[in-house]
């Protein structure tokens, strides 16, 4: 028995327009015909007090989708939303967390429910201005989020003295342009300043000290899409769709070695036995090697030891890895860990921001050795060298690609050594054996 | 508190009315909209970009000065930003890009056979552009695509769960 107790509620928040025709469900129409808007529209007429919306963010447990996990609701309450002088959202829809596919999906099939939940932010923390920072390579997301601003300004959902509440809400797209590290939120700051994305020294950290110098809060894409669904059916409602510490749903991107990789919106705690099963199983009918959980930089976890976690926060802690961005990563049976590890590893060189010498280093020194393995070249002492590289870069580095480029080396080699080994004994691939 | 950043404005006392196309003024004018009055600044990656792309997908230091005379900003700091992300080029590009993500998703499902495939049959690696110019190839980090993996942006297009044949038609098809 691998059903989950609440699949019925699969889709209903950030997926909830996904029923709909393809071609129409990220139009304000079909956002309003399943009750879009009617929570930013009750804000506007009752004007309630924020912190009674944030109190229902924090009872609601969402935590940040973006991968750090942090509460959504303590984040808000950061914000001197009663100091004078202008505040910011912005929303980080720079997804490039390799395995990591959901806020695509989210603007391009239901870009209103994101500007919704930014517009309710904005209002709770006192910001009358947002920015969507959307990674440069979405060209469909970009336009249909475009798109679905021009029919809200139309519609005068948002904007100035929006419907006559005295309430200011202006919200605009910017682009970025190819640099994983500006998903980081205060690379994004710099980015959008127009400068090198280079993460920013905190403290100050952003909700006193943010984009130009402005009180700012930064949420992902799912995090702010999550949030007038969590208003119309209560912060508790949310919780109990998940567990306690790990409220609501969420979605999962499942890629790699399945039979039907896809986005799922599930419960938070599905067992990855069902997430597996939704996903048409392992390709070619396989065993299941391994699962890197979160996104590529979490720790590895080896299938046998998979089947039996449930996907949230604290059971995948459990089991040594992270929850992360929800990027399920499935590997089968017969795939070589060595050429794995070092296609991670080369993302990281490449995405290295260059500003922390450790990460700026290591990074090159970890893809370097690891190709070396990879041409036949490796050496005995080598091992030791990439355990050493990347115990070197994790904290010490400013922001954390850092440790996202060592874990995973260090989890490969803990789980896959023998892997390591034979490729540096033999020149060649154990799976080739 | 330590951190401080200010926007680099700077005057080059160069008219900005003679700079690109009036097309490409207003669209960046637009982007400078979005922005408060002293942050022009903000509107450099958009202003590579649509210079970028009028330019027949390339970016030269004579266009990067002028970005820093109409954005009020110091060339260097256009030079920092169109170096430090991947979607701009400052050397000539093919017609078109071919952008093949080699992340993990992709690789597991495959693209190091569309990188090889396009490797041979055309005779271009990565980073190269085909004889005739129809193309560049690019070997690219994650798009985001995973699963509809193995993905290929070409131009402004996402193309997925792509075999070496079919990646072949769309290429066959290009000017």
């Amino acid at each position: 028995m691998v059903e989950s107790q609440n699949t019925q509620n699969q889709n209903s928040v950030c997926f909830r327009t996904m029923h709909l025709d393809e071609a129409v469900r990220h139009t304000l129409e079909s956002y309003r015909g399943i009750g879009g808007y009617a929570q930013w529209e009750r804000i506007l007429r009752e004007r309630p007090d924020p912190n009674d919306l944030i109190e229902e963010m924090k009872i609601s447990n969402l935590r940040g989708r973006g991968g750090a996990g942090f509460p959504t609701g303590l984040k808000w309450s950061f914000m001197p939303r009663n100091a004078p002088g202008q505040k910011y959202i912005v929303c980080n829809s720079d997804e490039g967390e390799p395995g990591t596919c959901k806020d695509r999906d989210i603007l391009r099939y239901n870009p209103h429910q994101l500007i919704e939940g930014m517009a309710i932010a904005g209002y709770c923390i006192g910001a009358t201005a947002g920015y969507n920072y959307i990674r440069g390579e979405f060209y469909e997301p970009i336009a249909r989020f475009e798109g679905a601003l021009e029919e809200a300004y139309a519609a005068g959902l948002i904007g100035k003295d929006i419907q006559g509440s005295g309430i200011d809400f202006d919200c605009y797209s910017h682009m970025g342009a190819g640099a994983y590290i500006c998903g980081e939120e205060t690379a994004l700051l710099e980015s959008i300043e127009g400068k090198k994305g280079q993460p920013r020294f905190k403290p100050p950290f952003p909700a006193q000290y943010g984009l130009f110098g402005k009180p700012t809060t930064i949420n992902n894409t799912e995090s702010l899409a999550s949030v007038p669904v969590i208003l119309e059916k209560g912060g508790k409602w949310f919780l109990e769709q998940g567990r306690p510490n790990n409220g609501g749903l969420k979605l999962f991107s499942v890629s790699g070695h399945v039979n039907n990789p896809n986005n799922f919106e599930v419960p938070m705690g599905t067992p990855f036995r069902a997430l597996l099963e939704m996903s048409g199983g392992v390709k070619d009918g396989k065993a299941l090697k391994a699962v890197i959980p979160g996104g590529s930089s979490v720790p590895v976890v080896p299938g046998d030891l998979m089947m039996d976690v449930d996907m949230d926060y604290d059971s995948i802690a459990k089991a040594g890895s992270m929850l992360g961005s929800g990027a399920v990563i499935v590997i089968a049976e017969g795939t070589c860990m060595v050429k794995v590890l070092y296609n991670l590893s080369h993302f990281y060189m490449h995405e290295s921001c260059g500003q922390c010498t450790p990460c700026r280093e290591g990074t090159g020194w970890l893809a370097r050795v690891l190709h070396r393995i990879l041409d036949g070249e490796g050496r005995l002492e080598d091992l030791g060298l990439l355990d050493s590289v990347a115990g070197r870069i994790g904290g010490r580095t400013i922001c954390a690609l850092g440790d996202a480029a060592a874990m995973p080396v260090q989890s490969f080699l803990k789980h896959y050594r023998h892997e390591f080994a034979y490729m540096i004994e033999h020149g060649r691939s154990m799976m080739a054996a | 508190m330590s951190f401080r950043n200010l926007p680099l404005a700077i005057d080059h006392e160069r008219d900005k009315s003679t700079l690109f196309t009036p097309e490409i003024r207003a669209a960046i004018d637009k982007h400078i909209a979005k922005y408060p009055s002293e942050w022009r600044q903000s509107a450099v990656m958009p202003a590579l970009t649509l210079v970028q792309d009028a330019n027949g997908g390339w970016l030269t230091q004579a266009l990067m000065d002028d970005i820093a005379v109409y954005l009020d900003m110091p060339p260097m700091s256009v030079y920092e930003v169109a170096t430090f992300y991947g979607m701009y080029d400052l050397e000539p590009q093919g017609r078109h890009k071919v952008c093949v993500c080699n992340s993990i998703s992709c690789m597991l499902q495959g693209s190091e056979e569309l990188i090889e495939h396009v490797e041979h049959k055309y005779g271009v690696k990565p980073g190269e552009t085909t004889a005739d110019g129809r193309f560049t190839l690019k070997e690219v980090e994650c798009l985001g695509a995973c699963r509809d993996a193995p993905a290929v942006l070409l131009d402004k297009t996402y193309h997925e769960k792509l075999s070496p044949d079919a990646l072949d038609k769309l290429i066959d098809d290009l000017e």
